[in-house]
């Protein structure tokens, strides 16, 4: 098989999207970020323990991907999943309560942050082994392709998982095999405290594709509307079943890699420059009061959702430990 | 000169083969690379080249010939002008090897069964104590490595989501031949050859079982599976935990573990302990070729991930398998192969052949060995473990397993925590040694555990 060529194609802002369309991306947008901040506060409160990494910054990616998506594709991520499970329809309860531990979060109190699930979602997880959900998204997509079906399987990972052996590993089989994946890069310039430049002197990670003949893109990650512009061009391709996709999406995390990050490795400025001229929700909401949307109706919105995650906040706080009993479930399916 | 042609080793584990054709006749002149015959072992049929120059004086085999050992003499190259010797004159002339070892023990003593022997001690034990076959039942003599193939090949034909992956499954028909005619039946669909990338197509495996496919994840040998051990481990052993229930890996991980013959360190480590250590997992390790059938197919049927460790000097011996439309053997039920009172016998997979041969010396000697053979190291039977020791009050366990922290290590601590006032004597274990394994035959022997000492053992616990 001749490799085929690789092709970019960067986002072009779109500026046609409805006020309707843009009010979902900024409600679901606005929705991660609240309850990232929220489970920021339950963790400093100490009802959120262990590792909690938090999405803020890169709401655009999943709220983008998401938007590109129909019912029946599947998705799976790393540890840095709160946002994916928001953007994917999860209830921000069962989210929560399994952030706190407890027995109505969506494994639960057994998996925590970094390890959920929801077979009705199709989200896979939450993975906190570095890379390793990577060949477990190819392997769903394996699934659906043996059962002739045509959905597509959105496999996140970072810019850190992209030096991992395995992602490569997968590459090579996903085109070999034709697999229905779209591989999702989501570059935040940052694995843990160490930046792309350190990491590699080939930073153009979507790139390492062509080797394996795989086609893809760099998208801006702060433009929701880019995002989901290159999510339905991957989409199209993959489906049709021409093989894997890669984006890489351009994006920014702007608190620590985890709760006990410091983040001494970047500066305060860096920080503060994208979020004042590229944040993705500043973006969204600045289109809509260009448009004919209101700041009531914002403000409308801005409440609402503070509501959602303060009831989630609530319920995951109320919900009980899970039961002693529950340590020895869930090891075996009866056979 | 004459030089004496002998029937080559075509594998680590070759002791025998068939000469399945001359290439060449008697008079023919051959030079070094010429094939000179076609032999088939139990794995492969390879042509065979000529080494020297000369002409070929006598063939002492005839083709057709089946169970002809390794570095029996099987023609005679003479120079030019020189006479044929006698097949008598032939016999310890020239050849730079022993002429004679297949009269020798082999390598691994324990394995080596003379061609026209009488049915080995396991095979005489095999019909003693088979509860879960209905009287009456036919029994055929088949290889484990047929019974894992008719294992696979059954469950393919029951459910259309099983299928196996693996380096070399399909058109190779498996490194050692465990998927002989898979593909030409299923298609490469369901039977795929996989680059050589056993992280990413375990984790490739473990997807496709997330998703509710029953894959075969087929390593060349376990040694391998190293590589992909986190996916092992992290992705299908504990997601159903992590998941509170919601989703599982029902995955089979199988292939040959533990020492094969004279392949040293990095391709001879038992890894039955280090999987039976993890919660999620279900671990097989069978020595019997109905065992590996009947617990490949529960193994597939199983809604978890389930590591079926196999053992390539066991692929081609032969044991009856019950000839029923659906063979399995349950999970966590230990077999009695033999029944005895004076002591206890734990051993599973290759260990067993040990263990046997070990109670047939015992019982010449008038001591009663009772041999008890796990089969599947996770769920583990104590309790018929526990029962057994109640009625010895002493045991061996006996496993090719590293010494620390090993099975025999788990198996002795629950002894005298659930048996303590039956044992006569603290349990003794044989097992592999504290040390990587050698290459050196005399040193790989050592390496490895041995009829010896378990008699050793034995006698020791019984105070003799």
């Amino acid at each position: 098989m001749a490799a085929r060529r690789t092709t970019t194609k960067r986002g072009a802002k779109t500026s046609n999207a409805s006020k309707e369309e843009l009010l979902t991306y900024y409600r679901e947008m606005l929705l991660i970020r609240r309850f990232e901040e929220k489970a920021g506060q339950l963790y400093g409160m100490g009802l959120i323990g262990g590792f909690c990494h938090l999405y803020i910054g890169q709401e655009a990616v999943v709220v983008g991907l998401e938007a590109s998506a129909e019912e029946g594709d599947s998705r799976i991520t790393t540890y840095r999943d709160h946002g994916h499970m928001l953007a994917c329809g999860m209830d921000p309860k069962g989210v929560m309560a399994e952030l706190t531990g407890r027995i109505d979060g969506y494994s639960k109190g057994k998996g925590g942050s970094m390890h959920m699930f929801s077979k009705e979602k199709r989200f896979y997880g939450g993975h906190g082994i570095v890379g390793a959900n990577v060949p477990l998204g190819a392997g769903i997509a394996f699934a659906d392709k043996y059962r002739g079906n045509d959905r597509v399987t959105f496999t996140y990972f970072g810019d850190g998982a992209a030096n991992q052996g395995q992602v490569y590993e997968t590459y090579n089989m996903a085109e070999l095999w034709d697999l229905p994946v779209i591989f999702v890069i989501e570059n935040n310039k940052y694995a843990m405290g160490t930046s792309v430049q350190r990491s590699t002197k080939s930073p153009s990670l979507w790139e390492r594709g062509a080797a394996y003949g795989i086609e893809g893109e760099e998208v801006d990650g702060m433009d929701v509307l880019a995002v989901k512009a290159a999510g339905e061009r991957a989409v199209e391709y993959v489906r049709a079943g021409k093989g894997p996709y890669i984006l890489e999406v351009m994006t920014y995390r702007y608190r620590g890699h985890s709760m006990s990050d410091p983040a001494k490795y970047r500066t305060r400025d860096e920080v503060q420059k994208i979020r004042e001229e590229r944040d993705a929700i500043e973006q969204v909401r600045k289109r809509l009061l260009d448009g004919d949307a209101t700041e009531d109706e914002l403000k409308a919105i801005d409440k609402e959702i503070k509501e959602i995650v303060n009831e989630a906040a609530e319920f995951a706080k109320e919900s009980p430990e899970p039961p002693i009993d529950e340590l020895y479930t869930d090891i075996y399916m009866d056979a | 000169m004459a030089t004496e042609i002998l029937m080559p080793a075509l594998s680590p584990t070759m002791e025998e083969g068939t000469l399945a054709k001359w290439l060449v006749k008697e008079g023919d002149t051959v030079s070094s690379g010429d094939i000179l015959a076609e032999i088939e072992t139990d794995k492969a049929t390879m042509e065979f080249e000529a080494v020297d120059e000369g002409t070929v004086g006598k063939l002492l085999v005839a083709e057709g010939t089946e169970g002809v050992a390794v570095n029996t003499p099987i023609a005679v190259l003479v120079e030019e002008g020189e006479d044929v010797p006698s097949a008598a004159a032939g016999q310890g002339e020239g050849g730079e090897r022993d002429p004679a070892p297949a009269e020798e023990p082999g390598p691994r003593e324990v394995h080596a069964q003379p061609a026209a022997a009488p049915a080995s001690p396991a095979q005489a034990a095999t019909s003693v104590s088979e509860p879960e076959v209905p009287e009456g039942t036919e029994m055929k003599s088949t290889t484990v490595r047929e019974a894992l193939r008719d294992a696979m090949a059954e469950e393919m034909r029951r459910d259309e989501e099983v299928f196996l992956m693996g380096e070399e499954v399909a058109e190779y028909q498996g490194a050692y031949k465990i998927s002989q005619g898979l593909l030409d039946e299923f298609g490469a669909r369901r039977v795929i050859d996989t680059p050589i990338t056993e992280h990413g197509f375990a984790g490739i495996g473990v997807g496709a079982a997330f998703a509710g496919l029953k894959p075969i994840v087929e390593f060349m040998t376990f040694n391998f599976a190293m590589q992909a051990i986190d996916q092992i481990i992290n992705s299908a052993a504990k997601t159903l935990y992590m998941s509170g229930g919601q989703m599982g890996a029902p995955i089979v991980f199988r292939g040959p573990n533990g020492a094969a013959a004279r392949v040293a360190a990095q391709h001879s480590q038992d890894y039955a302990a280090w999987y039976a250590s993890i919660p999620g997992l279900k671990v097989v390790q069978p020595y019997s070729a109905a065992d590996a059938k009947g617990l490949l197919k529960t193994a597939i049927r199983d809604p978890n991930p389930v590591v079926f460790l196999e053992n390539e000097i066991l692929y081609g011996k032969s044991f009856d398998v019950p000839v029923l439309d659906d063979w399995t053997v349950p999970f966590g039920k230990a077999k009695i192969w033999r029944e005895g009172t004076d002591v206890t016998l734990v051993s599973w997979g290759i260990g067993m052949t040990y263990a046997l041969e070990a109670a047939d010396a015992l019982s010449q000697d008038g001591v009663s060995a009772e041999v008890i053979d796990l089969r599947t190291l996770r769920p583990l039977d104590m309790e018929t473990v526990i029962r057994s020791v109640q009625k010895t009050n002493r045991c061996v366990t006996v496993e090719e397993g590293f010494p620390v922290a090993s099975m025999s290590d788990h198996i002795a601590a629950r002894i005298m925590q659930e048996a303590f006032d039956y044992l006569d004597a603290p349990v003794l274990s044989c097992t592999g040694k504290d040390v990587p394994m050698p290459y050196a035959a005399n040193l790989e022997k050592l390496a490895l555990t041995s009829v010896k000492e378990v008699l050793d053992a034995v006698k020791a616990v019984t105070y003799r």
